[in-house]
């Protein structure tokens, strides 16, 4: 068993177009840092360069966004659906 | 080219006009590949802001997710501009993260007229089409 990781439709040139794929952690970092040797670049389209996930990627672990939880401290485990979506915003400027 | 039915067109056009002067936004999904708006969700703007607009996340996850299940896809995801035209901004481009979907843009800045257009949004790039209202 491991994680299940869905990816967003702007996402899957790093999976080559795979819509969902399967990663180990014990963390989501780790869960990120493993998905980064099989998708290069994916990685940086969700953590930021100091460290923290990105603004607007949303993030969720099972049906909870992880912002409420640990962000990329979040523990997940093996059966786990992690689920990645570019948050949809915008505005007048 | 967007085709939109009359009542989905007058549903958004009521939404923006509601929120006034916050901005409004949501989503119209149809059969996923078929380019077909049907079914007509307004989203919470959780931002409530005149001058910008988020989906709740845990909203969009949950609208994703039936989505998903209902094998649709977002054919148009519109949000109004209160005070601007209805033209996509730079975070709006920037922000713009599904290439498949009918951008449409509806300005509320003039109480007697709204403007309601549409554009295609992929890679940055910016593309107006024309709308046909189907009655």
């Amino acid at each position: 068993m491991a994680i299940e990781v869905r990816i967003p439709t702007i996402l899957r040139t790093y999976t080559d177009g795979a819509k969902q794929v399967e990663g180990t952690g014990s963390t989501l970092d780790e869960l990120f840092t493993d998905l980064e040797q099989r998708h290069g670049g994916l990685r940086d389209r969700l953590v930021e360069g100091g460290g923290g996930l990105r603004r607007f990627v949303n993030v969720y672990l099972n049906d909870e966004d992880v912002r409420f939880l640990s962000g990329l401290d979040t523990p997940v485990k093996d059966g786990d659906t992690v689920t990645v979506l570019p948050a949809v915003a915008g505005g007048a400027l | 080219m967007l085709t939109i039915p009359r009542d989905l067109h007058d549903k958004i056009v009521a939404h923006a006009r509601a929120d006034h002067p916050d901005e409004a936004c949501g989503v119209i999904a149809g059969p996923a590949g078929s380019d077909r708006p049907q079914r007509f969700i307004a989203m919470m703007n959780a931002e409530r802001s005149p001058t910008f607009y988020r989906f709740d996340s845990a909203e969009q996850f949950r609208l994703w997710r039936e989505m998903d299940d209902n094998d649709e896809e977002p054919v148009v995801i519109y949000h109004s501009h209160t005070a601007t035209e209805a033209y996509p901004s730079r975070t709006d481009i920037s922000y713009a993260s599904e290439p498949e979907a009918h951008y449409v843009l509806v300005s509320t800045r003039d109480e007697d007229a709204t403007e309601f257009r549409s554009y295609r949004i992929t890679d940055g790039v910016v593309t107006e089409e024309p709308v046909t209202v189907v009655e």
